[in-house]
């Protein structure tokens, strides 16, 4: 068995009661005391999450920006320093490399944040696409750390740390700012459906950084969050989790994010004839989100079924909501199925699958 | 506090056992299974009167985690189930061998209960 990579928090998290495990090769923490309460903690207050096991990458060069709109299906020519886009990054066939977030610095400069369990696969794949463009691609994953604060207390908290004023840094906007002390590059931004920063920062001001959040957070009612409750809490905002939702075979259409994938947004991409195709004669598989009135979770894996009991997918994400007290989750059905009339059977229990719109709880936003 | 009291009997699937003043036994699960499944959020237990053997499957417990079966640690009719348990399934969690007990069994064999684990032997299966 290989041996798990570290973030500089891994001390930090076995101090503080962390269950630890085993997630894309990394040692995070699943949770501290509760999945169910730190997820309430960030609806309620504010969470503190690690996620230095993202991935970070530099794009940079007079090529940068046609290059990414090349790599990415959202529109990247949109972007102006100190904006972040959402895309997902395809293959010629419309299934999914990866799922990201692109910042502009300044022009021909670039950051991308990647998921941890892809980051040799998206390099791979982004230098192999980059060959014929003028762009230098830097992986900078081990340079950085993150710390994700959500929850409708968390822009309250770390701006009690800064002199910047981080009201005028609005959703899916960043900036530089020193938090504490440390240099921060402070994104509006985060996996909760809350309000919140994503403060990227150098590795070894990681420990530094979360003594002072938490500190600061201590009153307002801030606690650490693992990735047990980022998960619960992605899936209740209806945000997609590459592996899941989107993968190399459910594209972004498939899985509801049409708004991402810009075909007309100006030259060719990849996976663009492919969507175009899609988008045309329509999907066979349709994501869905789903709650059941029931507290029982509906795990990923278990078969969905249709009106006749045949089975028609399969479901992806599945989760108790601790707010809604009952289970929640998505699943990929075919087409002409997903219209409603689903079930599943729990242990010779049929469940009824109530097709919802997510988000499945209200989200706050706070004013700062 | 002791996570493993030395009055309850065990057995090896994680479940405790008590007997009663009146011969019958209470059953539930191990602070070691509870801490080990997290967030404990439904549990299935049996009908009252229901029959059960040793080591035969009684019900579910789900956590935010996992699904994983109960067994019964001894055979009897199921005297009691824990009603708590339907609305709040995280009292397992809170409090795995007082309020969160699952069943009460009058046993058909109290021999069966002899052949338990006592806790010296159980915290070297929880180890």
């Amino acid at each position: 068995m290989s041996e798990l990579k570290r973030t500089a928090l891994r001390d930090f998290h076995a101090a503080h009661g962390a269950r630890l495990v085993d997630f894309a090769g990394w040692e995070m923490p699943v949770q501290y005391r509760s999945i169910l309460e730190e997820h309430k903690a960030v609806r309620r207050a504010a969470g503190l999450f690690d996620v230095s096991h993202m991935g970070e990458v530099d794009v940079r060069g007079p090529e940068a920006g046609r290059f990414l709109n090349h790599l990415v299906t959202n529109d990247v020519a949109k972007l102006y320093p100190g904006r972040v886009l959402y895309s997902p990054m395809c293959y010629a066939n419309g299934g999914v490399v990866d799922d990201l977030l692109v910042y502009l610095r300044a022009a021909d400069d670039y950051f991308l944040c990647i998921n941890a369990g892809n980051i040799d696969k998206d390099l791979a794949w982004i230098r192999e696409q980059a060959a014929a463009f003028q762009v230098t691609i830097t992986d900078r994953s081990a340079d950085y750390g993150l710390l994700a604060i959500q929850g409708p207390r968390a822009a309250e908290i770390v701006q009690s740390l800064t002199g910047a004023k981080l009201g005028l840094v609005k959703y899916y906007h960043f900036a530089e700012a020193t938090v504490a002390g440390i240099h921060c590059l402070a994104s509006r931004t985060g996996y909760t459906g809350e309000d919140g920063f994503e403060l990227y920062h150098a590795a070894s001001e990681s420990v530094a950084l979360a003594e002072a959040l938490l500190a600061a957070g201590a009153s307002r009612g801030l606690e650490l969050a693992g990735l047990g409750a980022r998960d619960g809490l992605r899936l209740e905002a209806g945000y997609p989790l590459y592996g899941h939702e989107i993968t190399a075979d459910i594209s972004p259409l498939t899985a509801g994010l049409g708004w991402t994938v810009k075909l007309d947004k100006g030259g060719d991409f990849i996976g663009r004839a492919a969507l175009v195709a899609e988008r045309e004669r329509g999907a066979p598989n349709k994501v869905i989100f789903f709650k059941t009135g029931d507290r029982r979770i509906v795990r990923a894996e278990t078969p969905v079924l249709g009106a006749d009991g045949a089975i028609v997918g399969r479901v992806l994400s599945g989760t108790l909501s601790p707010l809604l007290n009952e289970a929640i989750g998505s699943a990929l059905v075919t087409t002409p199925s997903a219209a409603g009339n689903l079930s599943v059977d729990l242990r010779g229990t049929r469940m009824a699958l109530q097709l919802t719109k997510p988000p499945f709880v209200e989200l706050k936003k706070t004013s700062l | 506090m002791s996570n493993i009291p030395a009055e309850l009997r065990y057995a090896k699937s994680h479940e405790w056992v008590k007997t009663e003043s009146d011969g019958s036994v209470t059953i539930g699960i191990t602070h070691f299974a509870q801490e080990a499944l997290g967030d404990i959020t439904y549990v299935q237990v049996p009908k009252i009167g229901a029959v059960l053997k040793a080591g035969e499957t009684f019900g579910v417990v789900e956590s935010v985690k996992a699904a994983s079966d109960l067994y019964a640690p001894v055979g009897g009719t199921v005297l009691a189930v824990n009603a708590v348990l339907a609305t709040t399934p995280e009292t397992v969690n809170r409090a795995p061998y007082t309020d969160g007990w699952m069943l009460k069994l009058k046993p058909a064999n109290a021999a069966e209960i002899q052949g338990l684990l006592d806790a010296a032997s159980y915290a070297k299966v929880a180890e």
